[in-house]
């Protein structure tokens, strides 16, 4: 009911485009992503994606999306920040069940991002443009609180525009599978022989270490990275499948280093062998705003991840200390 | 096409320039800057929390000695005393530690020390941080009561001004301790 009242009033208010620049669509089916008026088909020419490490989002299930114009490719020279044609679209479709929100990327023809979400009604035959403030506290009962928040449009440039490409989950590692059908359809080009050769792996010393360090590549990385602007707390998640030994720059950034954060009991980013002094997993555990990582888009700990953590930090040697 | 005497006119006001600032362009805008930043910080009120005030024979006064190095690390500060409404506030006698429904902040180091202070940031961080109200333009929230909602509005010459100025004042080594929430709240979200 509550949903229903302010999908209204999303309709009513509508949303204004900055001078100059084109407006949003109002509804999502405007988009593009569907074939069809009662958005239940995806157009032909819109490729369903999946990366290997997802992001966390309070349980909620997704698809995801991309378009790129006919005629054009994704240039894969950079492997570690693909350039994406202008006019190219993504959608990331959120749901506890019922649908809630899709979320949209844009490249316009200008070459700049635009970002923004779309509210499903609640009974699911439309998606209006959320305000650029987002939404907070929607009622939602199948979701963690039985709330949910739409993010802000400056919380999607927090996230997004931390990293090399505002684009997060379509890269070459987090596709690593797919790359030779992308390169075979002609979705990507460029892309280095030896990245085809031999599809991107995180290097790590076993499967446990593996996984943690993938989940905080695609959970920490975009905004903790030694490229973008948080640069400067020389703690870097980020996996480069350029670089050799990316994993173990990323481990000489936390394993044993002190760090600027204090939180109690914590006594380095990863304390080898003790997750319970580790800063990063502290952070990760807590829902206190002050304290909370990610800082954005999470109300609900993602308690299968801090398992997946504290085995990792317990299996790391005090030897491994930077 | 420039005529002569148009040549001649722009080569004199480009060589009045010159002289009158006695240096190079770029020095000349630096130090615009500089000066632009120092009396943007100046009457935007900075030192008004994020300098220790002292008591002195003419009344309390920011210590310059400490100039915006926000929290004095070696003042550890007791739970604040519940104001009757409608009080709402409670400010440290060095009025750079603030107890309120949202807990309890602390005024920023803005001194260029890399460990403790701005050292390392760049302008982006900078503005991005005024500009979203969020730690390094994505982090926590910044507290009351920092006036975000004012100073979001400088303009990103003005913001970068402004850090030019901080970049350049004295070195404070003084680690300001993290923020708190409200007790209630924060047990309930751990």
């Amino acid at each position: 009911m509550l949903r229903t009242a302010l999908h209204g009033l999303l309709l009513l208010s509508g949303v204004a485009g900055a001078a100059g620049v084109p407006e949003l669509p109002a509804h999502l089916r405007d988009t593009g992503l569907y074939a069809d008026a009662a958005m239940t088909q995806v157009r032909s020419e819109v490729l369903p994606f999946s990366p290997q490490y997802p992001l966390w989002s309070d349980g909620a299930s997704k698809r995801r999306w991309i378009h790129v114009p006919e005629g054009t490719s994704i240039d894969a020279t950079r492997p570690d920040a693909w350039e994406f044609p202008r006019g190219t679209k993504l959608w990331k479709e959120f749901s506890h069940g019922d649908r809630i929100e899709t979320r949209y990327i844009e490249r316009s023809v200008d070459g700049t991002w635009r970002y923004a979400s779309y509210v499903w009604s609640a009974d699911g035959r439309d998606a209006v443009l959320a305000p650029a403030v987002g939404v907070r506290d929607l009622p939602v009962p199948t979701a963690p609180g039985a709330r949910y928040s739409i993010p802000a449009q400056d919380d999607c440039r927090a996230c997004h525009e931390g990293a090399p490409v505002p684009v997060l989950g379509f890269s070459a590692l987090q596709l690593s599978p797919d790359l030779q059908a992308l390169v075979a359809g002609s979705t990507l080009k460029n892309l280095p022989a030896e990245l085809l050769a031999h599809p991107p792996r995180i290097e790590a010393a076993n499967p446990t270490e593996r996984a943690a360090l993938g989940y905080l590549h695609a959970n920490c990385g975009h905004c903790h990275n030694d490229d973008g602007p948080l640069a400067v707390l020389e703690m870097s998640l980020a996996h480069r499948v350029g670089t050799k030994e990316s994993a173990g720059a990323v481990l000489r950034s936390i394993v044993g280093v002190p760090g600027e954060f204090r939180i109690a009991g914590g006594t380095a980013r990863v304390e080898p062998g003790q997750p319970e002094a580790s800063v990063l997993a502290l952070r990760m555990r807590s829902r206190e705003p002050l304290q909370q990582m990610p800082p954005l888009g999470t109300s609900a700990v993602d308690l299968e991840a801090m398992s997946l953590i504290g085995r990792w930090i317990e299996s790391l040697s005090v030897h491994q200390s930077k | 096409m420039y005529s002569l005497k148009m040549f001649v006119r722009i080569a004199l006001v480009v060589a009045a320039s010159f002289a009158r600032a006695g240096e190079p362009p770029a020095a000349a805008a630096a130090s615009e800057a500089l000066a632009r930043g120092k009396y943007l910080v100046t009457v935007a009120g900075c030192n008004d929390c994020h300098t220790p005030w002292k008591l002195t024979p003419e009344g309390r006064k920011p210590d310059m000695d400490r100039m915006l190095s926000g929290h004095p690390e070696a003042l550890v500060m007791p739970v604040a005393p519940t104001p009757e409404q409608p009080w709402q506030m409670t400010a440290a006698a060095t009025n750079t530690a603030f107890s309120g429904p949202w807990g309890v902040s602390f005024t920023a180091n803005l001194t260029p020390d890399r460990e403790t202070g701005l050292g390392k940031w760049t302008v982006r961080n900078f503005t991005e941080t005024i500009r979203t109200g969020r730690h390094l333009g994505r982090g926590r929230e910044i507290l009351p009561p920092m006036p975000i909602p004012m100073y979001k509005n400088f303009t990103d010459e003005d913001l970068a001004a402004i850090f030019t100025y901080l970049q350049s004042i004295p070195v404070v080594k003084n680690r300001v301790p993290e923020p708190r929430l409200p007790a209630a709240l924060a047990s309930a979200r751990r």
